[in-house]
């Protein structure tokens, strides 16, 4: 029992408001995915990629990997868009607006992307 | 903050007040009006802040040596920041919010007369200190006047769903016919409203009679009788304009009210003067002779040259003998019994409750006072006067311009007097009523009774702590459902 004791109705109120604030920081404690569910009953996938590494997730939202972030060079037009990816791509708006321009289909052909030498 | 700057913060003791009972020391948080008991660990740090503002380091160091565990230390310290016990870094003030305009008004009190048969040396409606002026009032508030007041009530009462009407005076009982009709109007208004409307009198006693009586039981109205001890002290200032004394008429009339209205409390309001401050023995008299459920004494209010005045050195003898008998209602209340000394019980349950006033009392904010007429004052003892006034109940209605005006003037946060002192959660400044009369002004903090009122809530405070250590189940009575 904490040496300081709520004595009146107040005092008491005082103590669960302040419980109360700190029992909905639990809502927000760090849950290894490993584990199945958490206090909610469900597995938590935080939005998008990791803050950590990309490509993203050994499982997708779904639990597969068809839903993976694709190897950079299958995402390139995303990736770096939607995302806060770390790869560098050229200046497209500005300095190189025709560097994808071989490129149709990004799936297939990738390969045609112009090597830029900055 | 850098880390640096982090290390460096002091904690200082948030505003409070100490005090210790039965061997423990309690804080009392201001303004939140929280109570808590401080042991050990908690009554160290404290006590240490109190000595002097102290960095976490200092402190942590401070009672690690002293033999308590450093996580400890540092979670108790945590929780009185949380608590607002403490404050790192210097304490900020703070005052309770001023409510929302449109704040229902939950209780009118009606003047069904400005006449009364008695002639109190001290009345604050007839006596030299008087600030109303009834010269071109109608005597008696007629049935329409009242009917509109009540439909001011309920109009102003919003989503509250428990009104009161309380009826008052001069002598309330002079127009006992219009009291009737406007507790049955306000039934009835109430069924339909789908509310409930409690009612209250004030009374001098002098007019009671069996079937009055037996209508008070009826609708279960809740009575305060003014009386002032025994026939010697009652009849120095309670008198007929004749001169003589009222208590010989007024005695049976209450004993036979007291035992035929048991539906709602009888109490007994004794107001206290120069020649009549003897509080033990009205007291006893009042609790032993009749069996009021409650007694509540009240120094005159009057200006200091008047003779009924209490001066300086015979108030603090009436509040030596408040002392006596508020550490007997301890005794009581340890021991489970019933005690009658309202003063006491009152500021007991505000203690309890934690009440945090933003004004001193409910007028103009939850309560309003309608003279016959049906002008509307923020109470009844300003009904008829120059000031705090707010409309008409046949006319317009409650005038909410003047009403938040008032309001605006009176929240505690525009009461600059009172803001470093620690019982302003409790006491807010004072009756507007008193600040008039003592210093002209509604607005004025009554500042010649600070001492004793803080006196007064560090002496219940004591009671409160000792009854809440050996007999904490008394309280619960003090619990609102």
């Amino acid at each position: 029992m904490s040496s300081l004791q709520a004595f009146n109705r107040k005092a008491r109120k005082l103590q669960e408001a302040c419980a109360a604030e700190t029992g909905d920081a639990e809502a927000l404690d760090v849950v290894a995915l490993q584990d199945k569910k958490n206090k909610h009953g469900r597995v938590y996938y935080p939005l998008g990629c990791t803050l950590n590494f990309n490509p993203g997730w050994e499982v997708d939202i779904s639990g597969g990997t068809a839903g993976l972030c694709a190897p950079v060079e299958r995402d390139l037009f995303d990736c770096y868009l939607g995302c806060a990816w770390p790869a560098q791509v050229p200046d497209h708006l500005s300095n190189n607006p025709d560097w994808t321009s071989k490129c149709n289909s990004a799936v297939n052909d990738w390969r045609d992307v112009d090597v830029i030498y900055p | 903050m850098t880390a640096a700057e982090a290390v460096a913060v002091e904690y200082h003791p948030a505003e409070h007040h100490l005090f210790e009972t039965g061997g423990r020391q309690f804080l009392y948080l201001v303004p939140s009006g929280a109570v808590f008991g401080l042991s050990g660990l908690s009554q160290e740090l404290f006590s240490l802040l109190r000595s002097c503002p102290l960095s976490r380091d200092e402190l942590t160091g401070e009672l690690a040596r002293r033999g308590y565990a450093s996580r400890e230390i540092e979670s108790t310290l945590d929780e009185m920041v949380e608590f607002d016990v403490v404050s790192s870094g210097i304490p900020k003030k703070s005052f309770p919010s001023v409510p929302d305009q449109t704040f229902p008004i939950q209780r009118i009190v009606l003047n069904t007369t400005n006449q009364c048969n008695l002639a109190c040396g001290y009345c604050y409606e007839y006596s030299d200190d008087r600030i109303s002026s009834t010269k071109d009032q109608p005597k008696f508030m007629s049935s329409s006047i009242a009917r509109a007041a009540i439909d001011t009530l309920f109009k102003e009462s919003a989503g509250r769903s428990s009104l009161h009407v309380t009826f008052f005076g001069g002598e309330t009982l002079l127009n006992f016919p219009l009291m009737r009709e406007s507790v049955e109007y306000a039934t009835s208004k109430a069924r339909k409203a789908g509310k409930t409307v409690e009612f209250s009198l004030t009374t001098n006693a002098t007019l009671l009679t069996e079937e009055i009586a037996d209508f008070l039981a009826e609708y279960r109205i809740g009575v305060t009788v003014s009386i002032d001890g025994d026939k010697e002290l009652h009849d120095r200032m309670r008198v007929f304009h004749s001169g003589k004394g009222s208590y010989d008429i007024i005695a049976p009339k209450i004993k036979m009210l007291l035992s035929r209205h048991r539906t709602n409390s009888i109490g007994a309001r004794v107001t206290l003067s120069n020649g009549v401050r003897e509080v033990r023995r009205i007291y006893d008299h009042l609790t032993r002779e009749f069996g009021f459920e409650g007694v509540g004494f009240a120094p005159v209010t009057a200006s200091p040259d008047r003779l009924y005045h209490i001066n300086g050195t015979k108030m603090d003898r009436v509040l030596d003998e408040f002392e006596e008998l508020a550490w007997e209602y301890r005794d009581y209340a340890i021991r489970g019994g019933r005690h009658y000394f309202t003063n006491v019980s009152d500021t007991v349950k505000e203690l309890h409750l934690g009440i945090s006033k933003a004004y001193t009392c409910g007028a103009g904010l939850g309560l309003l006072g309608v003279g016959t007429s049906g002008e509307i004052a923020a109470c009844h003892r300003f009904v008829d006067s120059p000031v705090a006034q707010m409309g008409n109940v046949t006319t317009s209605g409650l005038n909410h311009e003047a009403r938040n005006e008032f309001l605006g003037k009176h929240h505690i946060g525009a009461r600059p007097d009172c803001h470093s002192c620690w019982v302003r959660p409790l006491c807010a400044g004072g009756c507007y009523h008193e600040s008039y009369i003592h210093h002209g002004q509604t607005e004025a903090s009554n500042l010649s009774q600070c001492d004793r009122i803080r006196g007064w809530i560090d002496l219940c405070l004591r009671i409160y702590g000792e009854i809440g250590m050996k007999n904490p189940k008394f309280l619960e009575r003090f619990e609102e459902s």
